[in-house]
């Protein structure tokens, strides 16, 4: 198989001031443009080669959208994406060929990302045949075998498959050729929790022999942890907080994360009682139209007159973690003082740093 | 005193091309006004099948019941279907999985739950109409007035839920059969919703079903806990008996494999080998010994349901191990939910 390559430091996508925005269009003969949806706005970040990225944020927050735009598979409406140096944001279908072999997906819902009149072994084989393999018979048991199931399950259907099977066919399908980058939407959302360990272990091995890289897009925090080296929180279109994976759970600077966090209930009754409860009220206002400012501060417990009127920068913490944020929590006077404004900062975004 | 709900020996089989499937088989629970029971396990354990059940929503030709299900004393499982419907909705609610499909897409939420309220009470119809608002007010839906006269897909899927909860309560059930209610949701929207369920339980002392496979869920808001494998009750007891002293290897592996928060994260994630028998073709024994790392020679034997843990009456489980043989399998110390002692089962 392909030479395992390492972490290396190496960038393997760059993406810098992404934004994806969608026409809403109104009327029947002609169509005016009323507004856009503001699914990806002004995103900058790294991917290394061979780490992984947790994408988490509530569900309308642009994470698909971002990941899908990434593979090319939406065209970024602003902004540059690069795999591995090469600039691939606005480059034709042509070229975009060869790099598609590059970088997979596995999608959220293992009953509907398989074509149910196909047998295993043409769903696997597919993107072989396509990239131009001819004997794709041995290949694709030696798949199968590697994700956990048995080579004789080549000639069934996908509807003989429990669904955390059939999610072991579809990394089967994204694994065929030998990719560096590995979307992975939701994939473990839809199954049950004694079988999501059963995938997240099974990814975690492959990452490990394939020195595959992951973008990892969840919608809580829970499942990401064991998968991320780095996990960017977003809201509304925007990274919110980018850090280490341990230091976001130790550590969330900016409030939204913390009431993520706070959400997922604790499967320990005692400890259950004695924690303090924050329900975070209201939801994700309509990205047509978002607040100002601060996105999150209609329902942020925090919010000050600051956080309606200026949009407030990713301000770099030690360790690079970076959080945008005017009232900075778990962070001592002396890191906020010595927080910078981060390039990755959106260009919409004010010059004002959190003051101690 | 009687118990609210009383379910005995409930058995519910479906006749398929592939034979008899034993969806449920042999459950019993009972349930006291302002309890909340939580009903655990994989998918295809039979927790919806009960809960449907418990509505009367599996009737049909090919479906054979056996059993009792006792609401109030009078039996529903055999109860004509004009009075099931009489207790359905107004007695005993339900509040379904998926907010996107149990609402009627053309049909005004308002009128919605007015519809249900016409169905079981005699009132105007504008009556009807100001309770609907009033119901949507109490799940904290702003502008309620309003948004009565909205359609569901104008809805996001937290607000869905909500006037889906306002339709089961419209009637004051005593009873509430919660399926799965926050799957579909956002955590944030998770833990609004599992909030205004206690609410509901403080204000109304309405008993709640919760049939979920997050123990999360369970461990913050239930008192009791049953956890289902393959049609089976494996394990029931309270919230700590079953948290804090499982006896089931399957509660074990359950409890295992939650990612959690709390805690520093193993390298590796516990899970249980293997998938859930098929129901129509159930092993010998224990059903869970194919993937129980600890089967033995008695387990092809059935296990029955009683108390092995020791004191408590209430905490049952079906495993043939030792009290003393499962203890020292697990870890057991004060402040630390039970788990399988080589911390993984594969």
């Amino acid at each position: 198989m392909s030479e395992s390559s390492q972490s290396n430091g190496k960038p393997l996508i760059d993406v810098e001031h992404l934004k994806q925005y969608f026409r809403v269009r109104s009327g029947v003969f002609v169509n005016r443009t009323v507004g856009f949806v503001h699914a990806v706005d002004d995103v900058t970040f790294t991917l290394t080669e061979g780490e992984t990225l947790g994408l988490v944020g509530e569900s309308g927050c642009g994470k698909t959208t971002l990941a899908r735009t990434i593979m090319r598979l939406l065209d970024p409406s602003e902004g540059t994406i690069r795999f591995r140096g090469e600039d691939i944001s606005d480059i034709g279908q042509r070229k975009l060929r060869p790099l598609r072999k590059d970088m997979q997906l596995v999608f959220q819902d293992p009953f509907a990302s398989l074509n149910p009149r196909k047998r295993v072994a043409q769903i696997i084989g597919g993107p072989l045949k396509l990239h131009g393999h001819d004997d794709v018979g041995p290949r694709v048991r030696e798949l199968l075998e590697r994700v956990g199931l048995a080579a004789e399950h080549a000639n069934r259907y996908p509807h003989e498959f429990s669904g955390g099977q059939r999610q072991r066919i579809g990394i089967a399908r994204a694994l065929a050729l030998e990719p560096r980058l590995i979307l992975l939407d939701e994939p473990v959302s839809a199954l049950d929790v004694s079988v999501q360990a059963q995938i997240i272990n099974l990814l975690d091995d492959l990452q490990d022999d394939f020195g595959l890289t992951y973008m990892f897009v969840a919608h809580d925090l829970s499942v990401v942890r064991h998968v991320s080296d780095q996990i960017a929180v977003m809201y509304l279109g925007k990274i919110v907080e980018l850090a280490p994976a341990e230091e976001l759970y130790t550590k969330p600077i900016m409030p939204y994360t913390e009431a993520l966090l706070a959400a997922i209930p604790i499967p320990d009754p005692k400890r259950n009682r004695e924690r303090e409860r924050i329900v975070l009220e209201g939801e994700p206002p309509n990205p047509i139209n978002p607040p100002s400012g601060c996105r999150f501060h209609p329902r942020c417990p925090r919010a000050t007159d600051i956080c309606k009127d200026v949009e407030p920068p990713l301000a770099e913490y030690a360790n690079g973690h970076l959080a945008a944020c005017h009232h900075p929590q778990n962070v001592s006077a002396e890191e906020i003082k010595a927080a910078g404004k981060s390039p990755a900062s959106p260009l919409s975004a004010g010059d004002e740093l959190p003051q101690p | 005193m009687a118990s609210l709900l009383e379910v005995d020996d409930l058995h519910v089989s479906f006749a398929t091309e592939d034979g008899l499937v034993r969806a449920v088989d042999g459950i019993s629970l009972s349930l006291d006004p302002g309890e909340i029971v939580a009903v655990v396990g994989e998918s295809g354990s039979g927790k919806s099948v009960t809960a449907l059940t418990l509505m009367g929503l599996t009737r049909g030709p090919n479906v054979s019941f056996g059993g009792s299900i006792e609401y109030k004393g009078e039996d529903l499982l055999d109860a004509a279907d004009e009075r099931l419907r009489r207790v359905r909705g107004a007695e005993i609610a339900m509040i379904f999985q998926d907010p996107m499909t149990s609402l009627n897409p053309v049909m005004r939420v308002g009128d919605q739950i007015a519809e249900q309220i016409l169905a079981h009470e005699h009132v105007p119809k504008d009556e009807a109409a100001a309770r609907a608002v009033e119901m949507l007010e109490r799940v904290g839906i702003p502008r309620a007035r309003d948004r009565a006269s909205n359609y569901p897909h104008e809805f996001s899927g937290g607000m869905r839920q909500r006037v889906v909860i306002a339709m089961a309560l419209s009637c004051d059930p005593s009873v509430l059969i919660a399926d799965e209610p926050s799957t579909a949701l956002d955590v944030t929207i998770q833990a609004q919703i599992l909030e205004r369920l206690r609410e509901l339980r403080q204000t109304e002392n309405a008993a709640i079903i919760l049939v979920t496979h997050d123990l999360g869920v369970v461990a913050d808001i239930a008192d009791r806990v049953l956890v289902m494998y393959a049609g089976r009750i494996v394990e029931q007891g309270t919230l700590d008996e079953v948290f804090y002293n499982p006896q089931h290897p399957y509660t074990w592996g359950l409890l295992g494999s939650i990612t959690r928060l709390d805690i520093p994260p193993p390298p590796r994630l516990p899970s249980i080998s293997g998938a859930p028998p098929s129901l129509a073709a159930r092993p010998e024994g224990c059903h869970f010994r194919p993937r129980c790392p600890h089967e033995f020679d008695k387990c092809t034997e059935d296990p029955p349901l009683e108390p092995r843990a020791g004191d408590s009456k209430t905490h049952c489980d079906r495993c043939w191990l030792s009290p003393e043989d499962k203890r020292a399998r697990r870890y057991v110390s004060e402040d630390q939910i039970g788990l399988e002692a080589k911390g993984a089962i594969v």
